[in-house]
């Protein structure tokens, strides 16, 4: 057995799916290493909120379950962390003592909620949203405990508040932007959005400021206070307001980071043998927190532990979608609308409708669609190849079918 | 709906054919409208727009209060009829004091009244002692009144309607009568049907409805009239075609003639004309030969600078044949309104004094003046329409009396009028319509009652003389245009001849009409004997309708007695002179205008009912599908018009009925529908040398493309009178902007319009105020960068308003859209779009051709398509079984389609 050993430290989405692309592309070049801190095989962190909604059960998010891990030869070690990268002799270290040595070394850690550092968020009932454990805890809360408060309108904040209020919780929403979603949609999309949570019982404080969480006098969370003077009343506030890749450990390590793992479009880091994936990598100075540039990374990562070494990752066009049941959302590139740039929109206030697609130099370079999202998957391809729009310009909010439709009526 | 319905019997308002209308109603509002079958000049049938009158009935449009102001920038504000008849006495008082009585002037309309005619008549001449009294008739017959002068010896039309029906050959010179007297046109379809012996030639430079009925068409070059008949002369001359004895017997001046037109050779005159000279020759043979021959004419002769010579040249052809006095015989002029007969009967144009007598005529003078009871009446030339408006821009005149007309919409050169009437210090509009261009410049406006709301009589184009009768009050304090006018003349009197005993002592339009009445005694139109009671009694009746023979005229001249002084009947040898314009390298086309089949004039009336913009719905320009080639135009294009006065933006619509060179636009188009001071800012002031009448219908024209990329289209349903009036001003600044209305059962208001670039965020902001866009349920679409902006709203499943800025290519089947109701599920996602139809529909705009059924032209085509001849269209669809106005249209799709088909 004379194989190169690759090891992988982190057990998500980033780091299995890029040992599933290289398996598929060379099923038997490595001895395989995989260390997870969680006690669970790969799951699909996406469709937390789903489950937390209680529309799916932890079941139905497993992506590999162990037996996948054994059919591929893979060494699986849950519940262990790795806490230190020993560069100079290729090992890390976990934290039970245990250690790996390897050729390649493939860093998908990911990241973490960013807490808040306010007086107070170190009480029993303040958590992030993150895993199967938050997760839990929160499942747990809402059977318990009455009102919760979310901190942050992001995506994240968003689902879980949702889910939170599907489990008979009253949940408000505290959120520093003018708007809910303000990276992903604009003020109208935002608003719209607003007002349908708040038809299901959500109830929103923006541009609201957290100044402490205040306790019961148990260790427990009891209300949540404003920089207004407010109290919002929270036996469970969950943590949504951002996240922080996990650099740490690369850093200790020497590696260069800045805000993430510093990574080349091979996702190779400073390190030609160390690769990183996912949320915990910066590239191009991005730190994507979505799943789809995950992907496509580990293709590219994949294909140079292969050791084809022909592809590239230019970076992801990224598009947003809502996983709140009944909400459709999309958004996708710069849909700011900042400068030099045109925006159109439509609106439909019968369907609740609003589209919103932003183009720069005659290119479409951001689009945000709010209660209708078929063509979503048009817009992001045209963003993704970056043709000019030219005379398609007018049809362009009509979606895929508008060139046939206007084909019909040509001359 | 009242259970207390009522049938008044009157006379419709349109034009001079004179139908009678029942009128149904309770008393308050006038539900319905149908022929009077007892009614001699129609016997039941009306037209499209007659049978629609009861549709025309918008209050928002209608002038209830009086309204004055102090000062041209001013608003007008409402006060009482006191107050505003003192202070106009005063101005007019006070101007003819400092200024003499011909610094006033009256201009009115030959849709006023009998009655109306002789107050206001007898009160410029009489109390003011000015004959600065016109009318646009002005604009419409005074060439016919020239021409029946100088050949016949007075302003009398020979023939009657029945003539129609008994004639061999008819020859109809430039007159659609299709579209301008369509009841009249019916009859002579039934009668050509009945006696397909009959020859109908038609002489038009356009082959129009009226033309698909004849059997000879010639399409003759604008303005060559003269040179067409004198070569018809010379050519029965040469055949011997001629009534010898005729002429001999009852005419006088015929060697003048014969030596004049015997250079008018055929093969001159073909050059002349732009026709063949085997069509001459078989004109002159079907004329020569008939055994009874009738012409009928209207603006084709009259709206001329040589109108005075065609209505005389025409004349001379059935002097010449000796057509005239019999059955089926004679010149016959088709009046353009309703009652300009009536008011050439009271002297209602500058020239003339009641009953035909003439103002330079000393002797008529002192008559006139002996039966009024007053002094003298005023020698001074009177101004004719066209100058006494110069004379209003240069400040000769200083306060101007409007009544019932619309100068500012129908005048040729309308940037002029503009000038003249923001100028006049003291401008008064009396009028029904509050809606019309000339309002606009009114410093005191005066509500009138209109038709269905005041009593009288009017005469129509054979003499008759009708009761015009009320059915229903008229709006707010809105009074009969005598009424008016003798109150103010009892104020001006207190001040012009104080102490005296009053000469407007008239309290119902009876009195007026039985003071009038004797002064057409011993006069050629003499129906002194025709009593309101007795016209009652008898129905409506033809003059003259002496004392002593009781009983109306249907025909004149049978014993070949003229009412000259030789008692002969004149030729009259007037050279064939061109148009005042020719066209030139500068001004290749030339202009003509005409009517449409479903408006009537300046669309103060017809411009209220959504229906009659079924057929047509915009003002287009149309030219002849190769003159578009030529400038690569394509149907729709904007182009710009201009002619040597003004231009006008306005789009193309390619239109085979013209011939290349030519262009033409509807007349009816003014400053509210069509912005740019509407069609007359093109038209040309030059005027025949003895009628005075304006050459409306020959302009010179160039059309060149105009780039106006950014497009606009709006439609908004509800008070379409209310939003016209407030949106109207919001298109000042665009360069191309016309408005219509559309609709059945509900109306909207439609708006087009067209500029160089986007126009300021506020003005659009102003017009969806306006349109009801701005707020609510409304779908919007924008892309500021390319100004394109787009809104919709929808209520309860319908389509209520819509903007399309910028691009507007789905403009035509949106429209149709709300025109069916309700919108489609799958449609709503292409409501913006620009799409120039919706996906998979067949929602194409279809005008509407028979407007009484409601039947487009699309399922008329269909219809034919499935082999069907015109009884089957009417037996399956219904078109053309009311009215029958779009029966020469139908007729027409039926020969172009197979045509079409197999090209």
């Amino acid at each position: 057995m004379n194989r190169p050993r690759l090891v992988v430290i982190g057990n998500g989405m980033a780091g299995v799916r890029t040992l599933e692309e290289l398996l598929a592309l060379a099923p038997a070049l490595y001895d395989i290493t995989v260390f997870g801190a969680e006690p669970h095989p790969n799951y699909n962190r996406i469709l937390l909120s789903p489950v937390l909604a209680g529309e799916q059960g932890f079941a139905d998010i497993v992506l590999n379950d162990l037996e996948w891990y054994r059919h591929h030869g893979i060494d699986l070690r849950l519940g262990r962390q790795v806490v230190r990268i020993d560069r100079a002799r290729r090992r890390v270290i976990a934290d039970d003592g245990s250690e790996a040595e390897y050729d390649r070394l493939l860093i998908a850690t990911g990241s973490s909620p960013f807490i808040l550092p306010v007086p107070g968020n170190e009480l029993d009932g303040v958590i992030g949203y993150r895993d199967i454990a938050d997760t839990q805890a929160m499942l747990e809360a809402a059977r318990t405990h009455r009102h919760a408060v979310v901190v942050g309108g992001g995506l994240l904040g968003l689902e879980a508040a949702n889910g939170l209020a599907r489990r008979g919780m009253q949940v408000t929403v505290v959120h520093l932007g003018e708007w809910l979603l303000e990276r992903q949609l604009d003020r109208t999309a935002g608003e719209l959005l607003q007002q349908t949570l708040q038809a299901r019982g959500l109830t929103f404080r923006l541009a609201a400021q957290t100044e402490a969480l205040l306790d019961d006098g148990q260790g427990r969370v009891a209300a949540l206070r404003l920089a207004s003077g407010e109290t919002l009343p929270a036996e469970l506030v969950v943590m949504a307001a951002g996240i922080r890749p996990n650099a740490g450990l690369a850093e200790a390590a020497g590696l260069p980071c800045a805000r993430g793992i510093l990574v080349d479009d091979t996702l190779q880091t400073f390190d030609p043998r160390i690769y990183a994936v996912g949320e915990c990598a910066s590239h191009r100075g991005v730190a994507y927190g979505l799943v789809a540039p995950l992907y496509e990374q580990a293709r590219v990562c994949a294909n140079h532990l292969a050791r084809l070494g022909h592809v590239r990752y230019p970076g992801s066009v990224t598009a947003t979608r809502l996983k709140v049941t009944g909400i459709e959302l999309f958004s996708a590139g710069d849909f700011s609308g900042a400068d030099g740039s045109e925006t159109i929109t439509l609106s439909d206030p019968f369907e609740g409708v609003y589209k919103k697609l932003v183009i720069k130099d005659d290119v479409l370079v951001g689009a945000c669609l709010y209660g209708d999202t078929a063509d979503s998957a048009w817009y992001l391809r045209q963003l993704r190849e970056g043709q000019r729009i030219g005379e398609v310009r007018d049809l362009l909010m009509f979606g895929a079918l508008a060139p046939a439709a206007a084909g019909e009526v040509a001359p | 709906m009242s259970t207390d319905m009522r049938t008044t019997a009157s006379t419709c308002c349109y034009c001079g054919v004179g139908c009678g209308v029942l009128i149904e109603h309770d008393g308050e509002r006038i539900h319905n409208v149908a022929g009077d079958p007892e009614h001699p000049a129609n016997h039941g049938r009306l037209c499209s727009k007659g049978s629609t009158l009861h549709l025309t009935g918008d209050r928002d449009a209608r002038a209830r209060y009086p309204e004055l102001r102090l000062g041209k920038t001013l608003a007008r504000s409402r006060c009482d009829w006191d107050a505003v008849l003192e202070h106009a006495a005063s101005v007019f008082a006070e101007t003819i004091a400092e200024h003499g009585p011909d610094s006033v002037a009256f201009y009115v309309s030959g849709q006023l009244l009998t009655e109306d005619y002789y107050a206001f008549n007898k009160l410029a001449r009489a109390l003011v002692g000015t004959n600065n009294i016109d009318s646009n008739s002005r604009l419409c017959m005074s060439s016919a009144v020239v021409g029946y002068k100088r050949s016949l010896g007075a302003d009398a039309p020979p023939c009657s309607y029945e003539d129609l029906e008994q004639a061999d050959v008819v020859l109809i010179a430039g007159s659609n009568m299709a579209y301008a007297h369509p009841v009249l046109f019916r009859r002579l379809e039934a009668a050509k049907a009945a006696r397909p012996g009959m020859q109908v030639i038609v002489v038009d430079p356009r082959r129009t409805d009226t033309a698909e009925l004849a059997d000879l068409h010639l399409a003759l070059r604008p303005g060559s009239d003269v040179a067409l008949f004198h070569g018809l002369l010379h050519l029965l001359l040469r055949e011997g075609w001629t009534d010898r004895a005729f002429i001999a017997a009852h005419t006088e001046g015929f060697a003048a003639l014969e030596a004049l037109v015997r250079d008018f050779t055929p093969a001159r005159v073909a050059e002349l004309c732009g026709i063949r000279v085997e069509q001459l020759l078989a004109c002159a043979r079907m004329i020569g030969l008939a055994p009874s021959l009738l012409s009928l004419w209207c603006m084709g002769l009259n709206q001329s600078t040589a109108g005075s010579a065609k209505n005389s040249a025409l004349i001379n052809l059935h002097l010449a044949t000796g057509q005239i006095g019999r059955p089926g015989t004679g010149p016959f002029s088709l009046t353009g309104q309703p009652n300009a007969m009536g008011g050439r009967e009271t002297g209602t144009l500058a020239n003339l004094l009641p009953g035909h007598r003439d103002a330079a005529d000393l002797a008529h003078r002192a008559e006139v003046a002996a039966y009024w009871g007053v002094e003298r009446l005023p020698q001074t030339p009177g101004l004719t329409a066209v100058e006494l408006f110069e004379a209003v821009r240069d400040g000769r005149i200083k306060a101007l009396w409007i009544a019932c007309t619309n100068p500012a919409q129908s005048l040729p050169d309308q940037a002029r009028i503009h000038e003249a009437l923001a100028a006049c210090p003291f401008v008064v509009v009396q009028e029904a319509f509050a809606t019309t261009e000339t309002c606009r410049h009114a410093d005191l406006l005066l509500p009138a009652a209109s038709w269905g709301e005041k009593e009288g009589t009017v005469t129509n184009s054979e003499r008759r003389i009708s009761p015009v009768r009320a059915a229903i009050p008229a709006p707010g304090e809105a009074r009969p245009d005598w009424a008016i006018a003798c109150d103010f003349a009892r104020r001006l009197e207190r001040r012009l001849r104080p102490g005296q005993p009053s000469l407007f002592a008239f309290e119902r339009a009876e009195q007026l009409y039985d003071e009038y009445r004797p002064l057409t005694a011993g006069r050629d139109l003499d129906y002194s004997g025709l009593s309101r009671a007795l016209l009652e009694r008898l129905g409506p009746q033809q003059w003259p309708f002496r004392l002593a023979s009781g009983q109306g005229t249907p025909r004149l001249y049978a014993d070949g007695r003229f009412p000259t002084e030789s008692g002969r009947a004149r030729f009259v040898a007037d050279a064939f002179r061109l148009p005042a314009e020719g066209p030139d390298a500068d001004f290749p086309l030339i202009l003509n205008s005409g009517r449409l089949r479903d408006q009537w004039h300046g669309m103060s009336r017809t411009g209220t009912a959504a229906r009659l913009f079924g057929h047509v719905e915009q003002a287009l320009l149309g030219l002849h599908p190769d003159d578009l080639a030529c400038q690569g135009l394509a149907d729709g294009d904007l182009v710009r018009v201009r002619s040597r006065r003004a231009s006008l933006v306005l789009p193309v619509q390619a239109d085979a009925s013209l011939q290349p060179g030519q262009a033409f636009l509807p007349m009816h188009w003014g400053d509210r529908f069509l912005a740019g001071l509407g069609v007359n800012a093109l038209s040309s002031p030059a005027c025949d040398p003895l009628s005075r009448q304006p050459e409306l219908k020959h302009a010179a024209v160039a059309v060149e493309r105009i780039d106006l990329s950014w497009q606009f289209f709006a439609l908004v349903e509800g008070p379409v009178q209310r939003h016209l009036d407030a949106l109207r001003p919001l298109f000042d600044g665009f360069a191309y902007a016309s408005f219509a209305l559309a609709g059945r059962e509900r109306a909207a208001l439609v708006i087009r319009a067209a500029a160089a670039t986007a126009p300021p965020a506020a003005l659009l902001e102003a017009i969806d105020r306006r349109l009801g866009l701005l707020q609510g349920p409304v779908l919007a679409y924008d892309d500021p960068r390319r100004g394109v902006g787009k809104r919709v709203r929808l209520q309860d499943g319908r389509l209520l308003a819509l903007r399309l800025a910028g691009e507007t290519a789905a403009r035509d089947w949106l429209k149709g859209v709300w025109e069916r109701g309700s919108v489609e599920a799958d449609l709503r996602r292409w409501l913006l779009a620009p799409l120039s139809a919706p996906p998979g529909a067949t929602l194409a705009a279809d005008p509407t051709l028979c407007n009484c059924l409601n039947v487009g032209r699309g399922a008329v085509c269909a219809g034919i398509a499935r082999g069907l001849d015109l009884d089957g269209l009417k037996r399956t669809l219904g078109c053309g079984t009311s009215c029958g106005s779009c029966v020469p249209e139908i007729k027409r799709l039926l020969v172009q389609q197979p045509l079409a088909e197999s090209a």
